[in-house]
């Protein structure tokens, strides 16, 4: 059974252009409640694009967005964004703020707890995340580790339906990487949905439920981790396996 | 030997000295403090709105911010003080009754020091990592209160001692005040120095003022190297090791 309030999302048909440039070309991504989908793919091919668009930071020119079977895409971007929690490559944590208040600051504002409601829900939130010690340092005093567990304490905080993750491991050092993955499979397991855009084959193929291979753009493949990692049909894929493996 | 007794009869006349500095301490010190503060908070309230219009999605709020910041940073500050001083006193006059030129001085000091604190806290917003804002939209705030709650506060907080800087200057350039004819209980440490001097021949009053302004000025220098220094190198900091990250949760196993 799952921890978590997660829920269906889907992308249909997304096209995206900053100008003349064309980022993404009619993006389809389906993630089943309480799955993990991980997006792979070179540099510059739009996965980190496609995640900001199907949480609205950034608006598609064309295509929609369903949650639950819904399409989101006249609601309040504001709103939507409460339901589905992003991490950073940069942590993004707030320097000015304590690591109980980068948490709090939302549960008040946004959730509208008291200050002492607030608090304690940041701890228990850091508690999961083996932090509850640091609550009053600044992020600064943190390793990266600890920074992006924060960040993804920050997040769950909210009761997303839908976790983000942005390249979350690619800033850490080797040795702090570990950790944070670790953190990441459990929420996986734990049955949170999950969009898992990521240079960590590894964690890809073991922990995700689909993968999707993007280049330039479009999906050029996508399936169960077993397939694609162990069978790929495109030769772009395969180049793309090559490089990385 | 003559040249060097001649100057410090000009420049070190103790009695002269010791005639103008109570008058400093009593008149000139707390006008020059009235002044500079005044307009220093003013000035920072202009600066905020103006930061503000200058990043504001709005082009007409962006070209008057421009324009004002152009102008008054434009100017040679004795010619604002007059042309405000003497320009709009008759306007106030007429509608107050009040004849003192003061206000006057406290509005030309708050326009000029908002046009710089406007860029100064302009640059310090610009300059916060634009991951920042986006996480705080992620998190489901609108643009603005992301602004407010979290982008605004870091820019401030980084200007801090460009905004020490800009205090010093209005502590300086209160003085140009005295181009306006302040009443005798408002004049500031200048032209009590100034007054001084005329009467005596001497120059041993302009030492005196000298020396209350850089009492004021140099500790406050002093205090923009401490702040700035402390928040480049930022507050002594310990940290450990990341060992207690392999262990969290069911995951370290898979």
């Amino acid at each position: 059974m799952s921890e978590f309030a997660s829920g269906t999302l889907s992308a249909k048909n997304i096209h995206l252009s900053f100008g003349s440039n064309h980022v993404l070309r009619g993006i389809d991504l389906h993630v089943e409640k309480g799955t993990t989908a991980s997006v792979i793919g070179p540099s510059g091919s739009g996965k980190s694009t496609l995640l900001r668009v199907m949480n609205r930071l950034i608006e598609p020119d064309q295509g929609d967005i369903l949650l639950d079977g819904r399409s989101v895409l006249k609601d309040n971007p504001d709103e939507l964004r409460r339901r589905i929690g992003m991490v950073f490559q940069q942590f993004n944590l707030f320097p000015h703020k304590t690591v109980a208040e980068n948490i709090s600051l939302a549960l008040r504002k946004l959730r509208g707890m008291s200050k002492e409601e607030a608090r304690d829900e940041a701890l228990a939130q850091l508690d999961l995340v083996g932090l509850k010690h640091k609550a009053d340092a600044r992020p600064a005093n943190l390793s990266g580790g600890q920074q992006q567990r924060v960040a993804i304490a920050r997040a769950l905080a909210m009761k997303p339906e839908v976790m983000f993750f942005d390249e979350a491991t690619s800033a850490l050092d080797p040795e702090l990487v570990k950790g944070v993955l670790a953190l990441m499979t459990d929420l996986a397991q734990g049955g949170m949905t999950m969009v898992v855009v990521t240079h960590e084959m590894g964690f890809s193929r073991n922990v995700s439920d689909i993968v999707t291979f993007m280049d330039a753009g479009v999906v050029v493949e996508s399936g169960p981790p077993e397939q694609l990692f162990t069978d790929p049909k495109t030769e772009r894929l395969q180049g793309f396996l090559s490089d990385v493996l | 030997m003559d040249i060097l007794n001649q100057l410090a009869d000009t420049f070190f006349d103790w009695e002269a000295m010791g005639q103008v500095i109570p008058k400093m301490f009593a008149i000139g010190l707390p006008n020059t403090l009235i002044l500079a503060v005044t307009s220093g908070i003013i000035g920072t309230a202009i600066g905020m709105l103006l930061a503000l219009m200058g990043i504001s999605r709005n082009a007409a709020a962006r070209w008057i911010a421009r324009i004002y910041t152009d102008i008054l940073r434009g100017l040679p500050p004795v010619l604002t003080i007059l042309v405000i001083g003497f320009g709009f006193g008759p306007v106030i006059r007429e509608l107050t009754g009040s004849t003192s030129p003061y206000p006057m001085a406290i509005a030309a000091l708050s326009l000029m020091s908002g046009a710089y604190i406007g860029e100064i806290f302009r640059s310090g917003i610009q300059s916060v990592d634009k991951g920042q804002l986006e996480a705080t939209r992620a998190l489901g705030f609108s643009y603005g209160s992301s602004m407010r709650l979290v982008v605004v506060p870091q820019g401030i907080r980084r200007v801090l001692p460009a905004l020490v800087n800009q205090f010093i200057a209005l502590i300086k350039e209160s003085s140009l005040v005295f181009m306006l004819g302040l009443l005798a209980t408002e004049r500031e440490i200048f032209q009590i120095g100034k007054d001084a001097a005329a009467n005596s021949g001497n120059l041993s009053p302009y030492v005196a003022a000298a020396i209350f302004y850089l009492a004021l000025t140099i500790p406050l220098t002093h205090f923009v190297n401490w702040i700035d220094a402390r928040m480049r190198a930022g507050r002594p900091e310990k940290k450990e090791p990341d060992e207690a990250a392999a262990v969290v949760g069911k995951g370290a196993q898979a």
